[in-house]
């Protein structure tokens, strides 16, 4: 079909996919930006996304420059961007954070082949590790006495804190999730009923954030 | 004392969290001395150690003031880099000669490095469908508006809308923009929002 034929139709027939395709990467970025750790990337979603706005975008420049829908799909689609940069932005900003603590754990996974990170975001990790790591050396560990030259980066790592509370609301029915007792040994069994709201510490319930049974409000 | 001169240099840098000071090259330089220092007494009382057990403690001493003295000179690099880090962001790639003064000559190294780094990784989103990258530093802060109404205070030039259209941003002059288009102008400062 020819794009120019008609913007309101074209946005009709897309809706449905691109409502879903935005809502999922809402809920990414939500998770991510509220989650302690770093969680499985959405590329799809992203390209996706991009794709849409990419599509939006040459339709509305056909509209006149005074019509008011330009206007409003405009507000939308800078709306849109400001999810996706803000998104990978959270997530840059965890790999430079627990940079050494990442690579190690995705090393991992990619032999088991659940990579968390994209290909980029992998190769954006490690350039970062090996430029930390180069600077580290050339300002002061080469000119320390021999013993202390090396860089231990098993000390320099940080890692995120799993054992933090967060807010969330269950998507899904979920029973019998186990809260381990860190002082005594009485772990506590709990029932997520759909659409109820917890508090609840990070760890016991990052699977379900990973996979979608909860959503960190 | 040992591990002195440490402490003073991360205490200097802690007065300031939010801005970056002058790189101290000067103290970096005694502290390596120090440990230099430290280093060589304790391979002499090391040596002597063989037969005499009491220096022992004294080399342990030494040993873990050097341990320090690694720990803390690390950690002032780190934190700077978190600071150079911030600047890639708000100034993009290019920095102001005032800012690009407080840096060392290795530290900028490393920023050009990251930059580098980061805008590869920016040119890389979204290749697969013909895509020429997203600028992550743009759109910074949840969109309010289409347009805004800024000011400006230096002597830009012309700048270019996405539109086509060219005008010509003077000092003191008043512009009706849209925001996605002066975001980078208003951070370098040729640009002022005005409520």
């Amino acid at each position: 079909m020819d794009p120019i034929d008609d913007i309101e139709l074209s946005e009709e027939e897309e809706e449905i996919t691109a409502e879903t395709v935005l809502k999922t990467l809402q809920s990414a970025w939500q998770n991510e930006r509220l989650a302690p750790e770093i969680l499985p990337h959405h590329n799809d979603m992203v390209e996706c996304m991009l794709g849409q706005i990419q599509h939006m975008e040459r339709n509305i420049n056909k509209l006149p420059k005074t019509d008011l829908r330009a206007s409003i799909h405009k507000m939308e689609l800078s709306r849109i961007k400001f999810i996706i940069c803000n998104y990978l932005r959270t997530r840059l900003n965890k790999i430079e954070k627990y940079c050494i603590h990442i690579i190690n754990e995705e090393r991992q996974r990619m032999e088991s082949g659940t990579n968390y990170l994209t290909p980029a975001e992998f190769k954006y990790a490690q350039e970062y590790l090996l430029n930390m790591e180069s600077h580290l050396k050339n300002v002061v560990l080469d000119k320390m006495p021999g013993n202390m030259q090396t860089l231990e980066l098993n000390k320099m790592a940080i890692y995120p804190n799993l054992q933090t509370h967060v807010f969330l609301k269950a998507n899904d029915t979920v029973s019998c999730v186990v809260l381990e007792d860190l002082v005594g040994d009485q772990d506590e069994e709990i029932d997520l009923e759909e659409g109820s709201q917890h508090i609840l510490q990070y760890k016991p319930v990052a699977d379900l954030v990973k996979t979608g049974k909860v959503q960190l409000v | 004392m040992f591990a002195e001169k440490v402490i003073e240099l991360l205490k200097e840098a802690e007065r300031n969290p939010d801005t970056i000071d002058p790189f101290n090259d000067e103290k970096i330089r005694q502290i390596l001395e120090e440990m230099h220092l430290l280093f060589k007494m304790n391979m002499n009382d090391a040596n002597a150690t063989n037969e005499n057990k009491s220096l022992w403690t004294t080399v342990q001493v030494r040993h873990s003031a050097l341990e320090r003295n690694k720990r803390c000179l690390l950690a002032y690099l780190y934190d700077r880099m978190k600071k150079i880090k911030t600047l890639r962001w708000e100034f993009g790639s290019v920095l102001p000669p005032d800012v690009r003064e407080l840096l060392s000559d290795e530290e900028y190294q490393w920023f050009s490095k990251y930059s580098t780094n980061l805008a590869s990784y920016m040119r890389s989103l979204g290749q697969d469908i013909g895509y020429s990258g997203i600028d992550l530093t743009e759109n910074l802060k949840p969109p309010k508006s289409l347009y805004i109404e800024v000011l400006c205070m230096a002597d830009h030039g012309k700048l270019e809308l996405e539109d086509g259209d060219v005008i010509t941003l003077k000092r003191n002059s008043r512009h009706f923009l849209p925001t996605a288009e002066c975001q980078t102008l208003i951070r370098q400062g040729v640009l002022k929002q005005i409520v």
